[in-house]
């Protein structure tokens, strides 16, 4: 028995080649592992006839997750939105860093906030004490935001004019990193409460991001975190990961971040305002 | 746990394909996994809770796994890096961010019970039915 998963397997193959299995059909690569639950026919040798009908799908398992993703890109490229999907471990400020980034940026930039959370309604709750637009998904059991949760939270907007819309993932450094919401970037944010090394630790997440904001800097003086060794860490994972230090606390390097922002965002305000000429098309006519 | 998600994703691609042919019962379904890809060997803890009762149900996963290249442009050569999350060219030293293989996330095939609908077929003839037919 496997002591690894309790199977009756001992993960080897064990079939008989003498029967008429299509192997030739098959890819097979340099490593290939197989798992069995349970007795099943294709373990069996039976002479003489094919067991088996052998359909090939050549398919993404993350098909139906990326195809709900690319509608939304779509719906954000249509609507000129310049979306971010924030990423982080529980408690490394991404709320207190979007509420920060509200107050900052609302008076001129329309915002438009999705929170993800297992439960309660909580962030959403602070968001729109803002004044801006929250809406709550709650993943219950599940670990991560997908594209048909982003989806359905869209339909609960009015969106009028470009704008930015902010996407605060469930706090885990896993999971998300895995599933194309349709985003524009992925920004991690990794504050300095945590250790240094996270980046090595979780690398798929900090290898997906675009940028990666160290957040609660103002701590920096009483803690040992040594923040060019994150970085190393970081780019090492991800070369051209691009960094941004801050605290939403102090408000130090929170310019940075705007400024990150709106030069990503104001190509698309100047996308959505109809050209001048054009405008003045029809009174020449 | 994502694996729960690709778990039930996978179950219900098989499912489609299986419902296409006809076949009630899979026999063995061919993954294709990078090594940098989001599935871990979690997956079949999930598939095995996510298939009961599904055609699945049974089936064997055969997982064939792709090992890591990233494309250095500085050598202008594909190359496996030093370690798996290490992006640097182990022999020119330059980032190599570019991935070839081993992001692979792919249902590659089915494979479908045929004895199982053949001996379905074979006890509709000696009751004078056919397998899966509503008629009386």
């Amino acid at each position: 028995m496997c002591t690894v998963c309790g199977c009756e397997s001992d993960h080897k193959h064990n079939h008989d080649h003498d029967h008429n299995h299509h192997h030739d059909s098959h890819h097979h690569g340099p490593v290939e592992d197989h798992l069995h639950f349970g007795a099943n026919e294709a373990g069996v040798s039976v002479a003489g006839f094919s067991q088996d009908r052998l359909i090939t799908i050549e398919k993404n398992i993350l098909d139906k997750n990326q195809s709900f993703a690319d509608l939304n890109r779509t719906y954000f490229q249509k609507n000129n939105l310049l979306t971010v999907n924030l990423l982080s471990s529980p408690g490394a400020g991404k709320t207190t860093l979007l509420v920060k980034t509200i107050e900052e940026l609302k008076e001129t930039t329309p915002i438009f906030v999705i929170e993800g959370d297992q439960q309660t309604a909580n962030d959403a709750e602070r968001i729109r004490s803002t004044g801006v637009d929250a809406v709550q998904i709650n993943t219950g059991k599940g670990c991560h935001l997908d594209a048909h949760m982003v989806a359905h939270a869209l339909e609960e907007f009015h969106f009028e004019e470009s704008g930015l819309l902010l996407i605060e993932n469930v706090g885990n450094l896993v999971c998300p990193s895995a599933f194309d919401l349709g985003e524009s970037y992925k920004a991690v944010i990794l504050s300095v409460t945590e250790g240094e090394d996270k980046p090595i630790k979780y690398p798929d997440m900090f290898a997906a991001a675009d940028l990666m904001v160290v957040s609660k800097i103002d701590l920096l003086p009483y803690l040992k975190f040594d923040v060019s060794q994150a970085i190393e860490y970081a780019k090492r994972v991800n070369p051209s990961l691009e960094v941004i230090q801050l605290s939403a606390e102090s408000g130090e390097g929170i310019d940075t971040w705007n400024e990150w922002l709106l030069q990503r965002l104001n190509p698309l305000v100047r996308e959505s305002s109809p050209e001048p000429t054009l405008r003045e098309a029809p009174i020449n006519a | 746990m994502h694996e729960l998600a690709l778990a039930r994703s996978l179950v219900d691609m098989v499912e489609e394909y299986a419902l296409e042919h006809n076949a009630t019962r899979v026999n063995r379904i061919n993954l294709r996994l990078g090594e940098m890809s989001a599935m871990t060997r979690a997956l079949h803890f999930c598939f095995g809770a996510v298939c009961q009762g599904t055609a699945c149900e049974g089936a064997l996963l055969a997982i064939e796994e792709v090992p890591l290249t990233v494309f250095c442009s500085h050598c202008d050569e594909v190359k496996q890096p030093s370690g798996r999350y290490s992006f640097r060219c182990v022999d020119c030293g330059m980032p190599t961010p570019r991935v070839v293989t081993g992001k692979e996330l792919q249902l590659v095939s089915i494979e479908l019970s045929e004895s199982e609908f053949r001996q379905i077929q074979n006890a509709g003839d000696r009751t004078g039915e056919v397998a899966g037919s509503a008629t009386p």
